[in-house]
């Protein structure tokens, strides 16, 4: 047996602190996507996107140079990923539904360059469709908060579903609010990231509760903090380790998985990162502030036979 | 104790064996190659294998295989995509009269997987490259235009019965008919719902007239909508087969949507004019009678309609069509023997034979003209919005004079340019749309992207599962060896599932595949730590294992659920990309779920169950 001896902490002694630290960042978050507003990618704004390769590194100059002899004044280039990559975008308008518009692109391109641009893509999404987009993934993220709401209402008890949910919302707001404050292309990976930090957060979350329920059930002694905080440093090795993997995996993904991964990997290191704290800080001290007390959890349930067993 | 009963051991490693065989097929790499189909009248033989690989010869293309397949197809591999594509160009040349080409990925099954049904992952258009293109239907124009055939039809019924009638107009979504007296009305509602029971009725008077206004029942919309929607999509995929695309999908999305997936294939103008194209032809007989220079100067004939001729000169034609695009059963293009000029072949089905019989029969010496109908759709801004409108052209492309009573098959000239005939050959072929469509969504990955993303997305994998191997087998020793078998598991059943599911595997499928690897290494954590706490609590290393399972069961169930919640929330609203990251994460949950539990479960039984420890070494 080698496991690491950890020094026991008080955690929920801080948690004043830490909610006035998540206050700020909750009330940045939200202030930024107010007033800047997201970088909406595409998918959600409609347009058109082309990405091409050159042979060598271009001047980002130059490629605006050659676009604008042609006549497109309104086409936004960035590097991709290497010098040798750039992404055009084109805002939609009536002609970029045209069906040579990318032809065209391409053409200017090529008089600028010839022989040295490969089109890699083209991506075109209608204005109608980036906004019903938009719509869906409201409705999905408050879909999937009402589902894990009931239950972890069914599994737990209501304040704890609260805590959770709180947690949860927390936690992708601020990712959100991240990609708002940088102004980081927020695009329909970033959703999927977004959503997935949901799973992620709670999945953290229902941990240490689970761990909560099981003290307030077997521990006859202490305060509803000293519990919880014993539950917390119980399953204090299993965090680390498990957010240390998710994290190591993450990063690799931001660094190894290509520029079409950067966002969502982005998205997912933030996440893993405030999906670790608020399962202490703000979960369990909502549960906290909620006033649970132990005879909360103390009705006979399914889950004690599971728990009964030596 | 802590021993599995045999029976589950074995289901569990049939389970893992079924996996493993299913999974199988992915580890052969897939190849560029070509398929290939013959047209019309040629069959595929093992002549065709001779004379294709001749023709890569003469280009000197090196070919990896060339092999014969069920269904009349050749497929060709090749070594890279330079030579499938120079390979393609050289077939094309030579042989593209008698075959269909089309590029595609095969991999180089052994003939026992084919046999068996086997087959590896698809792999999404994002990895393959491709056109992937998100089609809406103008469903209100599908009822627009049933309401139009209804008045049509309630036009003739009228007159046959001779109910008179003042006006019969569609005004937006309903029919108005306006009578002279309530014994004609009634007398008309008589005999048009004796006739469907598809309208709603509705009466009412204005002063001395008499109306009757004629609404579609819901019923009757829903249908005509699906219908709309159903007949696109089987038109749709007709066109796209008659490009010669291999594995295409079309598939309908929500209420009015169509997806559209072509792997492999990179140019997407030539693909939209196709889809897009709502050509059709319409056989109406001139009229003689009425005086063309009065109707251009407003006064046309009820009975007739003013067209305009490709030249610009004016003809009028009765409005009564005797055969439309839809009868038609099939089209090829061709040069008019006497003339020269590029024609279409045109053959009718039973009742479009039957009306042209019987109209020709009636009109031997007079003229009958082919009108050539086509959506244009133009896009302008107005107020700084786009605004699309679909303008009908309706053009005369020929008149001749009925010589003879024909039937089935005719043939229609007047075409501009072999070209045209050869498009609409196609698209007469393949049926018309019976709503008008707009391409609300379109993306082009070029292949060398989807190599890149295979490469980069294997690599961080990889590399992010490797570095998780590492340190489990390193911290937990054994037990972080059996977690680290679990996981291979665990990724070869996603595998293995999304195969037999024929499900896509996309980018953000990748993803979600890393972070249910993700799940499963915390399920073993869970576990692990809680054997942990067990020893340290004093209990026997047995005692142990079993208490760090049961009591990890429930917090690692609360987990995966909570996840799978955000995961089935996700595949219902998402689309594409979403959906694609949703599916693997479901199955990635499930199958986490039993090889972290189950599958070390067992290997820790076999290797520490029954036996006496000491101490556990976790």
């Amino acid at each position: 047996m080698r496991a690491i001896k950890l020094p026991q902490f008080n955690f929920l002694s801080q948690r004043r602190k830490a909610m006035a630290f998540s206050a700020v960042l909750i009330v940045t978050s939200l202030l930024s996507i107010l007033i800047q507003g997201l970088n909406l990618g595409l998918d959600f704004t409609g347009g058109t996107v082309i990405e091409v390769n050159y042979k060598t590194a271009v001047d980002l100059a130059e490629v605006r140079k050659a676009l604008s002899i042609a006549g497109f004044e309104n086409v936004m280039a960035q590097q991709f990923g290497t010098p040798r990559d750039v992404l055009l975008r084109i805002p939609p308008n009536g002609e970029a539904n045209d069906r040579e518009l990318s032809k065209q692109v391409m053409n200017a391109l090529n008089t600028a360059a010839p022989n040295q641009v490969e089109l890699r893509r083209v991506e075109f999404v209608g204005p109608q469709v980036g906004k019903e987009l938009a719509d869906q993934s409201g409705l999905s993220v408050l879909f999937s908060l009402i589902g894990i709401l009931i239950y972890v209402a069914l599994r737990f008890e209501w304040r704890f579903s609260v805590g959770a949910v709180i947690a949860t919302m927390h936690d992708a707001t601020i990712v959100v609010g991240a990609f708002s404050l940088f102004q980081i292309d927020f695009d329909l990976t970033v959703l999927a990231a977004v959503l997935t930090v949901i799973g992620y957060s709670l999945n953290d979350t229902v941990v240490v509760f689970d761990r909560i329920r099981e003290n307030f059930r077997k521990v006859r002694r202490g305060t509803v903090i000293e519990i919880m905080d014993q539950s917390v440093n119980e399953t204090m090795t299993r965090t680390i380790i498990t957010a240390g993997t998710v994290f190591l995996v993450v990063v690799t993904l931001y660094f190894f998985g290509g520029p079409t991964l950067h966002g969502f990997s982005l998205a997912l290191i933030i996440g893993v990162v405030f999906g670790t704290y608020s399962t202490i800080y703000v979960a369990s001290a909502s549960v906290v502030a909620l006033g649970v007390s132990r005879a909360d959890l103390l009705r006979p349930s399914k889950e004690t036979v599971t728990d009964g067993r030596p | 104790m802590n021993r599995y009963p045999l029976w589950k051991n074995l289901l569990i490693l049939s389970v893992i064996l079924i996996s493993l065989l299913l999974a199988w097929p992915n580890l052969y790499s897939q190849d560029p190659s070509i398929e290939m189909t013959a047209t019309r009248g040629v069959t595929i033989t093992a002549a065709s294998v001779t004379e294709v690989r001749a023709a890569l010869d003469n280009a000197s293309i090196p070919v990896k295989d060339i092999k014969l397949r069920d269904g009349g197809k050749l497929l060709i591999r090749f070594a890279s995509a330079s030579d499938q594509l120079r390979g393609q160009e050289a077939i094309e040349q030579t042989l593209s009269t008698r075959y269909h080409t089309a590029l595609t990925l095969s991999a180089d099954l052994p003939r026992w997987m084919t046999a068996l049904g086997l087959k590896p992952m698809n792999l999404g258009l994002d990895l393959r490259g491709g056109i992937h293109v998100v089609i809406d239907v103008d469903l209100d124009a599908a009822l627009e235009q049933a309401l139009e055939r209804n008045l049509g039809d309630m036009r003739t019924q009228l007159r046959d019965k001779k109910i008179r009638y003042l006006t019969l107009t569609r005004d937006g979504n309903h029919l108005v008919a306006k009578f002279n007296d309530a014994e004609s009305r009634a007398a008309a509602v008589k005999a048009l719902q004796r006739e469907t029971q598809d309208m709603q009725v509705e009466t009412s008077e204005d002063g001395d007239r008499f109306i009757a206004q004629l609404n579609l029942t819901p019923a009757a919309q829903r249908q005509i909508k699906d219908f709309a929607l159903e007949q696109n999509i089987t038109t749709l995929r007709n066109r796209v087969n008659a490009l010669g695309i291999a594995e295409p999908s079309i598939a309908r999305q929500g209420e009015r949507r169509i997806v559209v997936q072509l792997p492999g294939a990179q140019d997407p103008g030539r693909l939209k004019e196709i889809l897009g194209a709502t050509a059709t032809l319409e056989y109406r007989l001139v009229d003689t009678e009425g005086s063309v220079a009065d109707a251009v100067a407003g006064k046309v004939p009820v009975a007739s309609k003013l067209y305009y001729e490709r030249d610009g000169k004016p003809i009028l034609l009765k409005r009564r069509v005797i055969v439309t695009g839809d009868q038609i059963t099939d089209a090829s293009s061709g040069f008019d023997n006497q003339s020269g000029t590029p024609t279409v072949f045109v053959n009718l089905d039973g009742q479009g034979a039957r009306r042209m019989r019987d109209m020709t029969t009636e009109n031997v010496g007079k003229p009958m003209a082919v009108v050539f109908i086509e959506n244009r759709t133009t896009t302008a801004m107005v107020d700084g919005k786009p605004v699309k409108t679909t303008r009908k052209v309706e053009e005369v492309i020929s008149v001749a004079t009925i010589r003879e009573p024909f039937g089935s098959r005719f043939q229609t000239t007047g075409l501009e340019s072999s070209a045209e005939a050869h498009d609409t050959a196609l698209l007469l072929r393949s049926g018309a749309l019976a709503a008008p469509i707009q391409i609300v969504e379109e993306r082009t990955i070029g292949p060398s992207l989807g190599q890149d993303n295979i490469d980069q997305g294997l690599h961080s994998v990889i590399i992010g599962m490797g570095a998780v191997v590492l340190f489990m087998g390193f911290y937990y020793r054994v037990f972080g060896l059996i977690a680290n078998v679990a996981l291979v598991v665990n990724l070869v059943m996603i595998a293995a599932v999304l195969g037999l599911l024929g499900a896509t595997l996309t980018m953000p499928g990748i993803a979600g595949m890393v972070l249910t690897l993700g799940m499963s290494v915390d399920a073993n954590v869970l576990i692990f730590e809680r054997m942990r706490e067990e020893i340290k609590n004093g209990s026997s290393p047995q005692a142990s294992i079993a208490a760090g399972f049961d009591k990890a069961f429930s917090t690692i169930v609360d987990g995966h659920v909570t996840t799978l919640i955000a995961a089935i929330v996700l595949f219902s609203f998402g689309t594409g990309p979403v959906k694609g990251f949703a599916v693997t994460l479901i199955i990635g949950l499930a199958s986490s779920m039993f090889t972290a539990i189950n599958c070390s479960r067992a290997l820790i039984n076999l290797a520490y169950g029954g036996k006496r420890l000491k101490t556990l070494p976790v």
